[in-house]
């Protein structure tokens, strides 16, 4: 028993580091810090650096311009990207559509798409949640009904994440009304820019436009763009949920976030002195990081089982109802560690470039904002009680 | 980074799983209870023959040099079983800090025995008015003509009615804080002066209260160098933590089982009452704490050889998580079992004892969340 990270890991780790240090733009690096909000082009800017570099498409086979990294080496990168302030990566494309394409598309659909993602020609977005159908995903009422090669799609969905920047879309819909609910269900990919397809803000309770409602009217759709066979576009929708989730826990991000929370706390004065020193407030952030050291070791468990073959499932569940606590936790303390000044709400402050005069302590202005908008890690992705529904049947067999 | 056992520490956790699966059942587990030492003396001789006793020694004090892993595994098979016997405070404590300090001559002599079974040791390193911290030592030891005399009082000693000896820190300069000046002593516990006042503890084993009044000891009952005795101590009180934390995961996958077996079998409203998802979920959170421990086992265990500071902060972090998810496991095994959660004779109301009462052991949650907070900048 070992956990400690061999030479060559180490040594991965430090090249990695340097690549970061050297490559990733300083401007976008301090938005990340600074909790402003990183736009489309500074996404695309970065993202173009690393699929340069090889390093987009981390978990791709090789044969398709992934990396070959191992679960070790890819946590490492993981860490160091979320404590060097790399922005978010967007997903959509290269962890979600791309490993399904990969796994269950055609030579054609691999050749058209896969490229595209890996150059950021293409942006995807994700039409999965309808507003009837959350939790329970199966019960999609967008129909997609063949009128010779083409489906015609008619529905609606909901929060599409950074759908507003999107050219493509990886839809479920129905093509066969009469089979039961997870039977009938197809995978279409929809380019945006078909008529009929319509994208409209949802704002979101921090002031953020960062999801959408997507409304489909009689959009045609090419029968070629479907991904594996009609009706079983529930198995697509299944591997692409369970794809890839040893990093779910976000031990990285809530590392860095928890640097971020000592940091403001030495910055910020209670009783005369660096609120860091407050001993209830102390013990609140070391409560938080104890419980984040036991994640970590979880998650080093999971990863090393991945590595000698072992395919993680409901452990990633664990990792998600654990991981998603901690991060709210820590940006809990964020906002409180910042006191009154948690108070003010400038929205332009959030942009980067802003210039004006801060109200309070610069860092406090996005606390109150991150806060709320992590409420969500606990209900995307299968809220955290459908995780433990999960954990039940799976482990516990009940 | 590799989490799995090597074939000898495979073997180990076989072997210490079959004694435990085969010879101590819950009912077997209540006759040991009832002999005089509040423990089964045949089980002791059994685990001396198994070589467990020799486990965390050096092989040169006839151990076999087990490490933390070694010793993570044979307290987890313990914790499952809610093990009686005096391991703890006689191996891994006692005879943990005579390996530290001993002279050559004074560990051919106390730990040979040790190791045969034939005598057990305690450590006697807490004091009324001293909570969980180790060097609030008011116990005084006064430099006599050819040796000490011993006079204080000693709190909660484990096992310290069963030990033939007692190793006791004492003050032989200095304050009553400070590290330079602590000293442990041997002493016998049948010596003139010794009063032992043992008891139960609620979770089933035995403490004692002893008072040392004047008592006389040569000058070749002090271990390691006069007054220069915390490291050590602190070395092995680390070590007991992570012994203790490897303990608790035992139990608590011991009440995991049971509960979730409870939750399959026991019917109400016409159908097992695991079919509630409001009992599935507390039996997830009880099994995310189960693994969130288990880790922490695996760090503290994995820990031990780092430098003090480093070393004693994540023992202290594991400790924490340790008592937090110890607490919640009982809590949540004891309510899903219902009524029967309250009974004396279901096994998971013991197991809940036992969690608990480990975060009374060598520093609670505030404790060790202090230390963490105290060696973290």
């Amino acid at each position: 028993m070992d956990i400690t990270y061999t030479a060559e890991e180490r040594a991965f780790r430090d090249e990695v580091r340097r690549f970061l240090h050297d490559r990733l733009p300083a401007d976008i690096a301090a938005k990340v810090r600074e909790g402003k909000r990183v736009t489309r082009e500074d996404h695309v800017r970065w993202q173009s650096i690393l699929a340069e570099q090889g390093w987009f498409a981390v978990h791709w086979p090789k044969q398709y311009g992934g990396t070959g990294w191992t679960p070790i080496q890819r946590h490492i990168f993981d860490e160091e990207y979320a404590s060097a302030h790399a922005p978010y990566l967007v997903p959509f494309g290269v962890s979600m559509v791309g490993p399904v394409i990969i796994k269950f598309g055609t030579e054609e659909q691999k050749r058209r798409y896969l490229p595209r993602i890996l150059s950021q020609e293409d942006w995807w977005c994700q039409g999965y949640s309808e507003p009837g159908a959350g939790s329970d995903l199966a019960s999609v009422k967008t129909r997609a009904v063949r009128d010779g090669d083409h489906y015609v799609v008619n529905g609606q969905k909901t929060w599409t994440t950074l759908g507003q920047y999107a050219n493509m879309m990886f839809c479920l819909a129905r093509t066969d009304p009469t089979a039961k609910q997870q039977e009938g269900i197809s995978f279409l990919l929809i380019d945006m820019d078909t008529p009929g397809v319509t994208v409209r803000p949802i704002i979101t309770l921090d002031g953020a436009h960062e999801v959408n409602e997507v409304f489909l009217d009689d959009v045609r759709v090419p029968v070629e763009d479907r991904v594996g066979e009609e009706g079983k576009g529930w198995t697509c929708a299944k591997f692409l949920l369970t794809y890839e989730r040893t990093g779910i826990a976000g031990v990285g991000h809530a590392k860095q976030a928890l640097a971020h929370l000592k940091d403001v706390a030495r910055h910020q004065t209670a009783n005369g002195r660096p609120l860091y020193e407050d001993p209830l407030f102390r013990a609140r952030i070391a409560e938080v990081e104890v419980d984040l050291m036991a994640l970590e070791m979880t998650n080093l468990r999971v990863i090393s089982a991945a590595q000698n073959g072992g395919v993680p499932g409901a452990e990633s569940s664990m990792l998600k109802v654990r991981g998603t606590e901690i991060r709210q936790a820590i940006t809990d303390l964020l906002r409180r560690a910042v006191g009154p000044y948690a108070l003010p709400f400038l929205p332009e402050a959030l942009e980067g470039g802003w210039d004006g005069e801060p109200v309070g302590p610069d860092y406090a202005a996005p606390l109150s904002a991150q806060y709320f908008n992590r409420r969500k890690l606990s209900i995307y992705g299968g809220s955290n009680e459908i995780q433990k529904n999960i954990i039940a049947k799976m482990i516990l067999g009940l | 980074m590799d989490f799995s056992l090597n074939d000898e520490q495979r073997m180990l956790d076989e072997t210490v799983s079959r004694v435990i699966r085969e010879e101590y059942g819950f009912e077997q587990r209540r006759g040991f209870a009832g002999e005089p030492d509040g423990f089964s003396a045949a089980n002791w001789s059994l685990f001396a023959e198994l070589g467990l006793l020799a486990i965390p020694f050096a092989e040169e004090n006839g151990g076999f040099g087990g490490g933390g892993v070694e010793l993570m595994i044979v307290q987890r098979a313990f914790g499952r079983g809610l093990v009686l016997e005096p391991y703890l405070a006689s191996v891994v404590l006692g005879g943990g800090l005579v390996e530290q300090l001993g002279s050559p001559a004074q560990r051919e002599r106390l730990l040979s025995p040790l190791l045969a079974g034939k005598s057990r040791l305690a450590l006697a390193w807490a004091e009324p008015e001293g909570r969980y911290d180790h060097l609030a030592v008011a116990t005084r030891a006064e430099r006599d003509s050819d040796g000490y005399r011993l006079s204080g009082l000693k709190a909660v000693v484990l096992h310290g009615d069963s030990a033939d000896r007692l190793l006791v820190t004492a003050r032989t300069a200095g304050g009553p804080t400070g590290r330079a000046g602590l000293s442990v002593f041997l002493v016998d516990s049948a010596q003139p002066g010794v009063g032992v006042r043992g008891y139960a503890t609620i979770d089933g084993l035995r403490a004692a209260e002893i008072r040392l009044d004047d008592v006389r000891v040569g000058a070749d009952a002090l271990l390691g160098p006069e007054g220069g005795a915390a490291d050590a101590l602190e070395t092995v009180l680390t070590l007991g933590c992570a012994a203790l934390c490897a303990e608790a995961v035992g139990v608590m996958e011991a009440a995991c089982e049971l509960t979730l077996d409870y939750l399959k079998t026991r019917q109400q409203f016409g159908a097992p009452i695991g079919r509630f998802q409001a009992l599935q979920h507390r039996m997830v959170d009880m099994r995310i704490a189960l693994e969130q421990a288990q880790s922490m086992a695996i760090f503290a265990a994995c820990s031990l050889g780092l430098p003090g500071a480093e070393r004693d902060r994540r023992i202290a972090a594991a400790k924490v998580v340790i008592g937090n998810s110890g607490r919640f496991v009982a809590e949540q095994a004891i309510q899903l079992h219902g009524g029967m959660g309250m009974t004396d004779e279901a096994m998971v109301s013991h197991l809940a004892k036992r969690l608990v009462m480990i975060d009374h052991h060598l520093g609670d949650v505030d404790h060790h969340l202090g230390r963490f907070v105290a060696l973290s900048d």
